[in-house]
């Protein structure tokens, strides 16, 4: 499914400043039943969101009207858990195109960038940084640069740069996603499958 | 030379190398299941493509199964129509469909082996991250999202940067009552849950080749759980014993010629690998969790560990112990317990129901207990009948239900109500992961079964 591109995104931010955060978290199992992508984003982090009778959790940061952005902030071990990609999804459909960390499951981190998500991993003294600013100030904004591959905090001076393969980042820039890729080189991938010896 | 066994699979794999990114990587065996596939499908619909070779794809029904009465329509339209997703979409592709009712039907993990469909030396990938269990048999297997499912469908490739390579050996007899499930726990409770992330781990030792195939399984199947993409444990005699005549097995000459390249899937003696690992087995008891992830696992005798003592922060750790309702230092042995289930494609297969029956047999289910006895498949189902454990089950109070992923993640009815305590053969201990609220404890079969006699948490070890 191609997405739109992915630039440069100046935003405020919602911290979540929880390690471990695990794939049945973002979206728990029960909301997985749809057979399409749609309003994923209403069930993410349901169960810290909402209490059993689906009544906003007042001290949930979803919650708070305070902290709102397109950049979410989580604690070490982001995603960790399932493959499911709708976890991925939910994200992407509350809103939000980026999430910083200080460490990335790898399943999620890989669906995220298969669908347009940007996993930003900083280490964990900037993470930590981050989190102080907007604790200090809700309204504070982060400056996401893809190409330069830097992450600023707006009104101050600290920045730093992070990691993406060469290849993600040209298809995050375009918009492009790995089928058409795949698609491309079709041929070779025939005559491969001839010579397996499975 | 000097080259892993993963190196050797994943290497004769690779379509087309791209510089400064990821691999083309081909797959040789694909299962779907009902949660991960339907928008994938959706996918090939709106480009307008097919399925590349509908015959390297395999599609069961599992995660949304009902375990009793499923004879009957599924109750909950929104299962039914994901069911039924499946079923449509693999009859439109021509793809392999074991649906509720069909003898081959079971978890996906469970049946790909039942059946030969996993291989050695295969590239084996599903919608589902515990797929890390077919490396038990010297795969390369892991779990991926849809997008991925997508492009499996449609190219039978997938684009993914070749992971680390980490060398995991463990000697030594294991004790009595330590399973391969506590050694799992174990390992994992040494890395944590991220130990592992960016690695793919290999398992060495005397402890992994003198464990059966079904154990293998079960490490492999949590290899995950530490953060790994996957684990693999190199082909031996008793991997070929165990494949040779199942369905999709090769056959005759086809054989031999599986053998000639099989016989080649072990690491070089001067095999590189980024990490290496080494655990005494002798030291490994049977191992419960306390916490809200895998990680979070203890031997059963010890008490709680301290805050200080936290690898995975201290934060997240007193976070789980409220959820848990526990507190650090206390012993697990005696905590009450109100729900027992043995299942998943962690430990449902015919070993565990051996394992769970040698406890029980000639006792009773504590009363305070409910528990759920969830074969892997039919075939898991038909042995447990054949082998006379329904029999010792039934004597003793239990009774047992039909295959599906059931407890272990709670899509259909199984779940465990609010506060109440789960002593669980399944892969995650996740808040709410086996319903709303639910406290898990995750265990091997023979802990799940002294829970289920005493209604506490009991040591194995003195029920023998």
């Amino acid at each position: 499914m191609a997405y739109d591109k992915f630039t440069i995104l100046e935003s405020s931010a919602v911290p979540l400043p929880i390690e471990n955060i695990d794939t049945d978290q973002i979206i728990p199992a029960r909301f997985l039943k749809a057979t399409e992508r749609k309003d994923f984003g209403d069930n993410l982090f349901r169960d810290w969101r909402y209490d059993s009778n689906n009544n906003p959790k007042k001290d949930f940061v979803l919650n708070n009207p305070k902290f709102k952005g397109e950049i979410l902030v989580g604690g070490k071990n982001f995603g960790s858990g399932s493959s499911r990609e709708h976890a991925a999804w939910s994200v992407y459909d509350y809103g939000f195109r980026c999430v910083v960390s200080s460490f990335f499951a790898d399943i999620f981190r890989n669906n995220c960038l298969n669908i347009g998500v940007l996993p930003v991993q900083v280490t964990s003294k900037f993470l930590e940084e981050i989190f102080n600013k907007i604790y200090e100030n809700p309204k504070t904004k982060l400056n996401i640069d893809l190409n330069k591959q830097k992450i600023k905090i707006i009104g101050t001076n600290l920045s730093e740069s992070f990691d993406i393969n060469e290849y993600k980042k040209k298809n995050m820039l375009h918009g492009y996603d790995d089928i058409d890729y795949l698609m491309n080189i079709k041929d070779s991938i025939e005559i491969f499958a001839k010579n397996t010896p499975l | 030379m000097n080259k892993t066994l993963f190196d050797k699979v994943w290497d004769s794999h690779v379509v087309h190398r791209i510089k400064n990114g990821p691999d083309v990587l081909f797959i040789d065996r694909h299962m779907v299941h009902e949660v991960t596939s339907p928008v994938a499908f959706l996918g090939l619909k709106n480009r307008n493509v097919n399925v590349l070779f509908p015959e390297k794809t395999f599609a069961t029904a599992d995660h949304n199964t009902p375990t009793k009465n499923q004879h009957l329509p599924v109750k909950d339209p929104l299962s039914a129509n994901q069911l039924k997703a499946l079923e449509d979409n693999s009859k439109l592709h021509g793809i392999s469909y074991w649906g509720l009712g069909h003898e081959k039907n079971g978890i996906v993990h469970v049946v790909g082996p039942e059946y030969g469909i996993t291989q050695p030396g295969a590239t084996i990938v599903c919608g589902d991250s515990h797929t890390s269990t077919h490396g038990a048999f010297g795969a390369i297997a892991f779990g991926i999202g849809t997008s991925e499912v997508e492009m499996v469908l449609s190219t039978q490739c997938i684009m993914q940067p070749k992971a680390k390579k980490m060398k995991i050996s463990i000697d030594g007899k294991l004790s009595k009552a330590v399973t391969p499930k506590d050694v799992a726990l174990f390992i994992i409770s040494e890395l944590s849950t991220s130990g592992a992330t960016g690695y793919f781990v290999e398992y060495y030792g005397s402890v992994f080749s003198e464990m059966s195939m079904e154990g293998r399984m079960t490490v492999c199947n949590l290899s995950i759980e530490m953060g790994a993409r996957g684990g693999m444990i190199a082909p031996d005699e008793k991997t070929f014993e165990y494949i040779k005549d199942r369905e999709f097995t090769p056959r005759g000459k086809d054989w031999d010629k599986a053998m000639k390249y099989w016989s080649t899937l072990k690491s070089d003696a001067d095999a590189i690998f980024d990490k290496e690992l080494c655990f005494d087995g002798e030291t490994i008891q049977p191992m419960i969790t306390y916490g809200t992830n895998p990680g979070m696992g203890m031997s059963i005798s010890n008490g709680i560990p301290n805050a200080k003592s936290q690898k995975g922060g201290v934060k997240t750790y007193l976070k789980s112990l409220e959820y848990m309702n526990y507190n650090e230092g206390e012993s697990m042995l005696g905590k009450k317990i109100d729900f027992v289930f043995l299942g998943s494609c962690t430990n449902g297969r015919i070993e565990d129901f051996r394992a769970f029956t040698e406890i029980i047999k000639g006792k009773k289910k504590a009363p305070n207990v409910t528990a759920w006895l969830v074969p892997g498949s039919h075939k898991v189902e038909k042995a447990i009948k054949k082998e006379g454990l329904l029999t010792i089950l039934n004597e003793a109070g239990f009774e047992l239900r039909e295959p599906g992923c059931s407890a272990c993640l709670a899509m259909n009815d199984d779940k465990i109500p609010p506060g109440k305590y789960a002593v669980s053969t399944s892969n995650r201990n996740f808040e709410g992961r086996q319903g709303p609220g639910s406290r898990t404890l995750l265990a091997s079969p023979l802990v799940a079964a002294a829970a289920a006699i005493t209604g506490i948490v009991t040591d194995p070890r003195t029920l023998f």
